[in-house]
C-alpha cells in the first residue's frame, strides 16, 4: 500500500497519463449524473418535465414515513436473509471447490461462473418457466404424488385426490429463491478465492493436535477466512439491497422491494425528486454498509 | 538415551497407491521406543507418504500401521497418539504464540492452569521464552518452527513426527538445529520420525535411518553402517559421494577377496564377500579413502603394498578437475581407461608441499579394508 503511494507521488506523469481517462471517465458518466440525481433530492416538482431545485428537505422527509421507511427495512431484511443463505449455501461450494482434484478445480468454477454469460432477464424467465404452475417443479412433485397415489391404490386404499399445482411464484418465497439464485456466485467467488490461499497443512496441524472437523472448522478455517466472508457478505448484501428485476418479475403485490418503490417514482408518479431522496437514502445505507467493512479491515491490520 | 527394544512403530507390509502410481510398495520396518528414526530418500520416493500415514492423513491401501500396540487402521490423526511438526510448520496465522502451543491442549479440555504451565515449559524447552505475545508473521522461520515444535510436545506425545524440519531454514541455522533437535530428543524421551532428503541431516541426527528408494526400504541402518557398509549401489550413491566401478568377483574366501575392474584395476579386500565366484558385482570406494600421491616415486606402490599383494589397490592417472572447498579439495582425476574417479584430500597444513593441479600425473591407492563390495 505504502509503495503504491509513494509511487503515485514520485511519479506523478506517468500516473497522469494512465489515471486521466478513466477519471474523466469516471468524472462524466458517474459523478456528474449522480450529482444532478442528487440536486433532484433536494427540488420539488415545477411542471411536468420541470424541476425546481429550491433546497427543500421535504423529499428526504416524506422518503423517511413509515410507508417508505417500513418498504426499506423489509428490503433490508430480504437482501439479510438472501446473503445468509447464499453463505450457508455457498460455503461448501467453496470448500468443495478447494479440495476438490486440481483437474476438476477449473470446470467447477466455470459451473459457478457459467451463469454471468446470461443475460439476468433470462435467467429470472428460465427459473420462472421451472416454478411456474405449469413448470417442472410442480410437474415434478405432480408427478411424485401421482406415484404415491399409484402406491396408495396398490396397498388397497383410496386414491389420493387429484394434484393441486403449488403457488411458488409471485411470492416472498420466490424473491429470496431468485435472489439467492442470482447473487450465489458472488458470495462463492470471494469465500472460494480465501479458501483456496488457506494453507491445507494449518487444517492438518489442528486435526493431528486433537481437534475434530467441526472444531476445526470454526477455529482455523472461518477466522482464517474471515476476509472472504466478508467480502462475500457485502459484495451480495449490496446488490441483493438494491434487487428492482428479481422482485419485480418474481414477487407478489406484497413482495414489492425500495428499488421498485424508486422506480415507481420516477416513471409512473413522475416525481423524481422524491424518487432522488429515496436513492439517496439507499445509497447512504450502503455506504454506511462500506465503511463498517473497511473500518473492520482497518482494524484487522492494526492488530497484525 | 531411553532407547530400549520395544518397538513404539510397527509398520506391517504397508503399501500406498494413488491410482496407478506405488508411493509406497510392501513395507515393513519397526520404530523403537525412544529412538531417533531418519526416513531418507529423494524426493517422490514415498518417505513423506509413509510419515503420513503415520500421522492419519493417509490411509494405507494395504498393510497394517500399529503404534504403541494398537491398531491404526480405523484411527483418524485427531485420535492417534502423534504428533506432526509439517514442513511449512503451519502455525495457524491468527493466533500469538501462547495461542498457538495451547491450541491442542484447550481442544483436549486440559484447565487453563495446567494450559498455562505447560505451554510455559514447552517454550522454554524450544527456547522461545519472552515470544508469548508474538503473532506468527513477526517472527523468522526458525522462530515459527520452534513454535510448532513447542504446539507438538506440549501434547506430550508418543512419537513426535517431522516432516523436512529443516529444509526451510538457511545452512548456520540448520546445522544448529540439528543439534538442538537431537539434543531436544535426549532430554525429553520421545520417539522422533523425521523425514528427509538430506543425507547430512539424516547422518548427523539419526539414531537410525531407513533408506527409501521407488517405495521400498533400500537399507535399514545406524548412520556409520550406512555410510561404511552400503547395501547396494542406491544407497552407497545417496548416502555420501562415491565412486563406483563394475567387477567380478575372482576371489573369495573367509578372510580376503579380489575383484577385477576393468575400469579402475585389480582390487583386494582383507575380508570375504560371500558372493558366487566370477559374479559380476560393483566396487564402491569413498573419495576420502583415496591417497594420492605425485606419479612415479613408487610411494603409492609401496604403501599399497603393506596390505594387498603386488598390483593390487593401485590406480594411475590425471587431474581433470579440482574444487577447493577449504576444509577439503576435492580432485575429479581421469584413470588410464578413461574413467573418472573422485578423489577428496584434507587441507592439513595451509601450504601443501605437494601441491596437486589440473593436468599432473597422480598415483592413488587404498587400505584393503576401504573398497565395499555390492552384489547389486
Amino acid at each position: 500500500m505504502s509503495g503504491a503511494m509513494q509511487d503515485w507521488k514520485s511519479q506523478k506523469k506517468p500516473f497522469a497519463a494512465v489515471a486521466t481517462a478513466p477519471i474523466f471517465w469516471l468524472g462524466l458518466f458517474f459523478i456528474a449524473p449522480m450529482t444532478i440525481v442528487w440536486l433532484y433530492s433536494f427540488g420539488q416538482n415545477a411542471g411536468p418535465a420541470d424541476i425546481d431545485i429550491s433546497g427543500t428537505l421535504d423529499n428526504y422527509k416524506r422518503a423517511t414515513e413509515w410507508l417508505y421507511l417500513s418498504i426499506f427495512l423489509k428490503s433490508l431484511a430480504v437482501a439479510a436473509l438472501t446473503t445468509l443463505i447464499c453463505l450457508i449455501v455457498g460455503f461448501p461450494v467453496a470448500m468443495a471447490i478447494t479440495f476438490a482434484a486440481p483437474k476438476w478445480r477449473p470446470w467447477l468454477l466455470l459451473g459457478v461462473m457459467l451463469p454471468f454469460w446470461t443475460n439476468l432477464l433470462i435467467r429470472t424467465y428460465a427459473l420462472m418457466a421451472l416454478m411456474g404452475t405449469n413448470g417442472f417443479m410442480n410437474k415434478g412433485l405432480g408427478g411424485l404424488w401421482d406415484g404415491a397415489s399409484w402406491l396408495w391404490v396398490l396397498l388397497g386404499m383410496q386414491p389420493l385426490e387429484a394434484w393441486t399445482p403449488v403457488q411458488l411464484l409471485y411470492n416472498n418465497f420466490a424473491v429470496v429463491l431468485g435472489l439467492v439464485y442470482v447473487h450465489l456466485p458472488f458470495m462463492v467467488l470471494p469465500l472460494y478465492s480465501a479458501l483456496d490461499r488457506l494453507d491445507k497443512s494449518l487444517i492438518e496441524a489442528s486435526l493431528d493436535l486433537g481437534a475434530g472437523h467441526f472444531k476445526t472448522f470454526m477455529k482455523i478455517v472461518v477466522p482464517l477466512a474471515a476476509p472472504g466472508i466478508f467480502a462475500g457478505v457485502m459484495i451480495t448484501l449490496v446488490p441483493a439491497l438494491g434487487a428492482y428485476l428479481t422482485p419485480d418479475l418474481m414477487g407478489g403485490t406484497d413482495s414489492q422491494m425500495i428499488a421498485n418503490v424508486i422506480e415507481r417514482q420516477f416513471k409512473r408518479a413522475n416525481d423524481w425528486p422524491f424518487g432522488a431522496a429515496l436513492s439517496f437514502l439507499l445509497i447512504y445505507a450502503m455506504f454506511i454498509l462500506i465503511a463498517l467493512q473497511s473500518m473492520r479491515s482497518n482494524k484487522v491490520k492494526e492488530a497484525r | 538415551m531411553t532407547e530400549t527394544n520395544q518397538p513404539i512403530i510397527q509398520i506391517r507390509n504397508v503399501s500406498k497407491r494413488f491410482g496407478k502410481v506405488t508411493a509406497v510398495d510392501n513395507i515393513s520396518l519397526d520404530i523403537r521406543a525412544g529412538e531417533f528414526f531418519v526416513l531418507l530418500g529423494p524426493s517422490g520416493c514415498g518417505k513423506t507418504t509413509l510419515l503420513r500415514m503415520i500421522a492419519g492423513f493417509e490411509m494405507p491401501t494395504e498393510g497394517q500401521i500399529i503404534i504403541d500396540g494398537q491398531d491404526m487402521s480405523l484411527v483418524p490423526p485427531n485420535k492417534r497418539p502423534v504428533n506432526m511438526v509439517f514442513q511449512s510448520y503451519a502455525v495457524f496465522p491468527h493466533m500469538n504464540v501462547t495461542d498457538n502451543v495451547g491450541y491442542g491442549l484447550r481442544i483436549s479440555g486440559i484447565s487453563k492452569a495446567e494450559t498455562r504451565d505447560r505451554v510455559a515449559e514447552a517454550l522454554e524447552l524450544v527456547k522461545l521464552g519472552g515470544f508469548e505475545d508474538r503473532m506468527p508473521d513477526q517472527m523468522s522461520g526458525g522462530q515459527r518452527q520452534r513454535v510448532a515444535l513447542a504446539r507438538s510436545l506440549v501434547m506430550r506425545p508418543k512419537v513426535l513426527l517431522l516432516d523436512e524440519p529443516l529444509s526451510a531454514l538457511d545452512a548456520k541455522l540448520r546445522a544448529q538445529m540439528q543439534f538442538e533437535l537431537a539434543d531436544l530428543q535426549d532430554k525429553v524421551g520421545i520417539t522422533f520420525v523425521t523425514v528427509t532428503h538430506d543425507q547430512d541431516e539424516a547422518l548427523s541426527m539419526a539414531s537410525r535411518v531407513a533408506v527409501i528408494n521407488k517405495g521400498e526400504v533400500a537399507q535399514l541402518a545406524p548412520p556409520s553402517d550406512l555410510y561404511e557398509y552400503p547395501a547396494n549401489r542406491f544407497v552407497a550413491d545417496f548416502v555420501g559421494s562415491v565412486n563406483i566401478f563394475e567387477g567380478t568377483l575372482t576371489l573369495d574366501e573367509p578372510d580376503k577377496a579380489a575383484v577385477d575392474c576393468p575400469g579402475l584395476g585389480k582390487i583386494y579386500l582383507n575380508h570375504g564377500v560371500t558372493g558366487p565366484h566370477g559374479a559380476n558385482v560393483w566396487i564402491a570406494l569413498r573419495p576420502e579413502k583415496i591417497y594420492l600421491h605425485v606419479a612415479g616415486k613408487g610411494k603409492a606402490v609401496r604403501a599399497a603394498a603393506q596390505d594387498a599383494p603386488d598390483g593390487h589397490n593401485l590406480a594411475r592417472g590425471t587431474i581433470k578437475g579440482m574444487s577447493y572447498l577449504g576444509d577439503v579439495t576435492l580432485y575429479d582425476i581421469q584413470l588410464e581407461g578413461g574413467q573418472i574417479i573422485r578423489v577428496s584430500r584434507p587441507n592439513l597444513s595451509r601450504h601443501d608441499q605437494e601441491d596437486f593441479t589440473w593436468d599432473d600425473k597422480v598415483s592413488m591407492h587404498w587400505r584393503a579394508d576401504s573398497p565395499v563390495v555390492l552384489l547389486s
